[in-house]
């Protein structure tokens, strides 16, 4: 059995030893907020936190989070449902259009922002590259980082 | 997903920046794509394709397959129950290969498991003996070469659409030619092709699915399973992002299949690689150009050869033909004209829609062409554009004039006046092209700024009965006045639901006023009257005019009600006469066909313009370029919403970003090399720039707000504007895009112009 944690909860679960962190949040626990863009650690878009640090979970397997914290999209608002800072961001400046990166975006954008990685708007895109967005709302991904972050260090 | 939010007319009406309401879902990943649909008795789906671009089919064996644990079906075109054969515009797709393959991932055989993993190898179990034989893959052999194998079922010709205007004179002034090629690009959108099927005790069958236009899936659907329209029901999935690459049926049929055959409900979701071959890409383009012009840069005339490759099956291919044609010399006023645009049928991936739609590949030629002739002329690249530039009144090569302003001088006039971002000498390796991969101090780096100039046909053209259908249902929810927009467009990221929930508050304004602020977009499906296609700039021009007008006709009724009890408010109204609800088709002003011998006609119903200028950085000895900044000057008649407007020119762009410097599918012999995201680049946040966007509004009186569709223009303009940027630096003819590394690296020393 593998223990771990998600978004506070405690998880126990037989995991196949080539099971993905993934497969198991989407098919097994039915956390689908976490996207499956590639599979292959291309596109960001299953980006979570691990630990607190952000990893691809789809090239992180299921049984090296035996006894660590998952943080996935579904963990970011409040127990009440108040949205966090970024993901008002997020809606604020339009920083989406189909929103399937936007799960991934948004658990980079906090990992970003808790790295110290916004100085300035080049940072930010530095640190924010390896999340794709095919519908091109980078300007607003960036903008939406940077009001969470605060002004750009001069 | 039924959207509602709270607001007052005005401020959340037509021209509003009024947020998505699909958002608060979208940043909670809790919006529901099709990729996340669960039931717990589903079965999971998946799909045996062919490895190869061509060859007779000698036998099928699913025996293996069948006999493995969990697997609960594996169907071939025999278990087909009904037409075997689908198609948007012709019908020579077969749902499953018949006898032969005739492109690398077509279907073959398909399979229902009850893990996705035992579905994947229970579809590799399966043998099927393949005989190979010649691959057509290049597409003027398959056009031009008698001897050529057929590909298609009359031929290799998809369509040839000439247009003829005037008579082109032997020569001019000034010529310039040029051949200009253009790469396979993929839309990429980011959520892979899945749906979830589920058997219905009708007999019928319900499919959830992200796709850019239900009714027409269904319209394919349903012969092929032998099953009347009705019984097979389609609700819309949240939509991964679409650019054309859903206008095609993927899994759809597939899944139903098998769900009709197990009782059980089935998903599919294609991977990455899957999805490369899962659906239709942008046409590579092979184009031969002249262009003959007085000394002072007055175009004479234009001839041109444009030959579309469309892979195996016909898709839109006529249309993009079409588009390529009647677009083919660009926003110019061109007396004399000699146009071949061509189709063809090749063994190559299946090409059909994606954002821009023809008019792409025809602007990157014509606008290297008039870079040529500037220089050729010693006139700047604006001026020769301004020199030439259609306006209102202006005819196209179609002979259709243009009825509505376009200003198009002006547009380049103001581009051209915006400033320039200040040089890169900053040390920091991140400005530099190739970023913090350089591996250089810069000494090779360039500056070079480009414009380019896209006109781009919105809605449906050459007569195609183009309408939408909207019920707008006006009730008490809790004794609230309450209104419910129903359409079955689809909401694929571009905003349509903030959209037609904007025009609701803006036309029933008077209600709105009263407290019925209350606006639910319900969810689109098939129960509700056509909506069209999400494709070609369409839906806020065609839906959204079918949603005003409905609330038109709602309102009517109102006043109608009131004039009968004088002194009622709404609600009171509401109260004593219960729901008011209207249904109403819209359609735009009907088109044309193109004359096929040469291509006159009033074939579009709306033109939209779009002029960028780029300024980038190239590193002459690594091949690198970095995009500094793209400018661009749209106008789209009204601003519906400001913020969902410049997301559409921001994608634009970087999709037209990356045709110009990184995306191709790369094919040899019929087999695509690069089937991954390591493999197919797409911009990141680091390859797109700052914009400096202008945005227009010069109404177009015939369509509802004034409004001029506004997603695809911007992906026309800026790959030529890149491209000339990338030329301008290096100096190099670059004929070709996506400009690769190799192709500044390592060209001849001497410029090839």
């Amino acid at each position: 059995m593998t223990a771990f944690e998600v978004n506070g909860r405690k998880v126990d679960l037989e995991v196949d030893p080539r099971e993905s962190l993934l497969a198991v949040l989407q098919d097994r626990l039915h956390l689908y907020g976490t996207k499956k863009g590639c599979d292959h650690g291309q596109c960001g878009a299953c980006t979570v936190h691990l630990d607190g640090r952000r990893v691809v979970s789809c090239l992180t397997l299921a049984s090296q989070v035996e006894g660590r914290e998952v943080r996935t999209i579904e963990g970011v608002a409040g127990e009440d449902g108040t949205l966090h800072p970024l993901q008002r961001a997020f809606i604020d400046n339009d920083a989406m259009q189909c929103g399937y990166c936007t799960p991934g975006q948004i658990m980079s954008g906090l990992a970003c922002i808790a790295e110290g990685h916004t100085g300035d708007d080049d940072e930010i895109r530095e640190y924010m590259s390896g999340n794709l967005c095919r519908c091109g709302a980078y300007v607003g991904i960036v903008a939406a980082i940077r009001q969470v972050a605060g002004p750009a260090e001069a | 997903m039924t959207q509602t939010a709270r607001g007052t007319g005005s401020d959340l009406g037509v021209g509003a920046g009024v947020p998505r309401p699909d958002g608060l879902l979208k940043v909670t990943g809790e919006f529901a794509y099709s990729s996340d649909l669960y039931l717990a008795d589903m079965l999971w789906g998946a799909t045996l394709r062919s490895p190869h671009p061509s060859a007779w089919i000698r036998a099928v064996d699913v025996g293996p397959a069948l006999a493995m644990p969990g697997v609960h079906a594996v169907l071939t075109h025999e278990d087909v129950p009904g037409e075997r054969f689908y198609g948007l515009e012709h019908k020579d797709q077969p749902v499953l290969a018949i006898d032969q393959v005739r492109y690398q991932g077509e279907p073959v055989a398909i399979v229902a498991a009850d893990h996705p993993e035992t579905a994947r190898r229970a579809a590799d179990a399966i043998v099927v003996t393949y005989e190979p034989r010649e691959a057509v893959t290049d597409p003027r052999r398959a056009l031009f070469d008698p001897g050529c194998p057929k590909v298609g079922p009359e031929g290799n010709l998809v369509r040839h659409q000439p247009v003829r205007v005037g008579t082109v004179p032997p020569t001019a002034e000034v010529v310039v030619t040029g051949e200009y090629e253009v790469g396979m690009q993929d839309q990429a959108f980011l959520g892979p092709e899945s749906g979830l099927a589920v058997p219905a005790e009708d007999g019928g069958v319900e499919l959830f699915v992200a796709t850019q236009w239900l009714h027409v899936d269904q319209d394919q659907i349903a012969p092929c399973l032998g099953l009347p329209k009705d019984k097979v029901r389609l609700a819309l999935a949240g939509v991964g992002g679409a650019f054309g690459a859903r206008e095609d049926l993927s899994m759809q049929v597939h899944a139903c299949m098998l769900a009709l055959r197990t009782g059980r409900p089935v998903k599919f979701v294609y991977g990455r690689e899957e999805s490369f071959f899962g659906h239709v890409h942008r046409h590579p383009a092979r184009m031969r150009y002249e262009h003959g012009a007085t000394r002072e840069g007055r175009l004479v005339y234009v001839k041109a050869e444009i030959v579309l490759d469309g892979g195996a099956y016909r898709s839109s291919s006529p249309a993009v033909v079409g588009n390529a044609a009647s677009l083919g010399v660009g926003p110019y006023e061109v007396d004399n004209i000699h146009i071949d645009a061509y189709g063809a049928y090749t063994n190559n991936p299946p090409c059909g829609a994606m954002r821009g739609f023809g008019a792409v590949q025809a602007c990157y030629a014509y606008e290297s062409q008039m870079d040529r002739l500037a220089e050729a002329c010693g006139l700047d690249p604006v001026e020769i554009r301004v020199r030439n530039a259609v306006s209102q009144g202006s005819r196209m090569a179609t002979g259709q004039v243009i009825d509505s302003p376009a200003p198009l001088a002006g547009m380049l006039r103001e581009l051209a006046a915006m400033p320039l971002p200040g040089s890169s000498c900053s040390p920091d390796l991140r400005a530099l092209p190739g970023g913090v991969a350089q591996t250089t101090h810069g000494e090779g780096v360039r500056r070079g700024v480009g414009y380019g100039v896209g006109i781009k046909n919105i809605c449906f053209s050459e007569g195609f009965d183009d309408y939408s259908t909207a019920r707008v249902r006006v009730e008490l929810l809790g004794d609230e006045p309450h209104i419910l927009v129903h359409t079955a467009a689809a909401e694929v990221g571009q905003g349509l639901v903030t959209v037609q929930a904007q025009i609701a508050r803006t036309e029933l304004a008077e209600l709105a006023d009263l407290g019925a602020a209350r606006v639910t977009v319900a969810p689109a499906d098939t129960s509700v009257g056509s909506a069209g296609s999400s494709s070609a700039s369409r839906q806020s021009y065609v839906t959204g005019g079918a949603v005003r007008a409905a609330c038109v006709a709602v309102r009517e009724r109102l006043a109608a009600l009131r004039a009968e009890h004088p002194g009622l408010g709404p609600a009171e109204l509401l109260r004593a006469h219960g729901p008011v609800e209207e249904t109403r088709e819209y359609r735009h002003r009907p088109t044309h066909p193109m004359d096929p011998l040469t291509g006159q006609g009033d074939s579009h119903v709306q033109l939209a313009l779009c002029v960028h200028r780029a300024v980038v950085d190239v590193d002459v000895d690594l091949g690198l370029v970095k995009v500094v900044e793209l400018a661009a000057v749209q106008d789209v008649g009204k601003i519906l919403n400001p913020p969902a407007l410049e997301g559409q020119i921001h994608g634009g762009s970087a999709q037209g970003l990356g045709l110009a410097l990184m995306e191709e599918i790369q094919v040899r012999d019929g087999r695509v090399l690069n089937p991954s995201f390591t493999d197919y680049l797409i911009p990141t946040i680091l390859d797109m720039p700052p914009m400096r966007l202008s945005i227009l509004e010069n109404p177009d009186p015939a369509a509802p707000y004034g409004l001029r569709g506004a997603g695809e223009p911007p992906t026309l303009s800026s790959t030529p504007a890149i491209a000339a940027a990338v030329r301008a630096a290096s100096g190099l003819a670059l004929p070709r895009v996506p400009i690769r590394p190799q192709d500044i690296a390592l060209a001849p020393a001497a410029p090839a112009r």
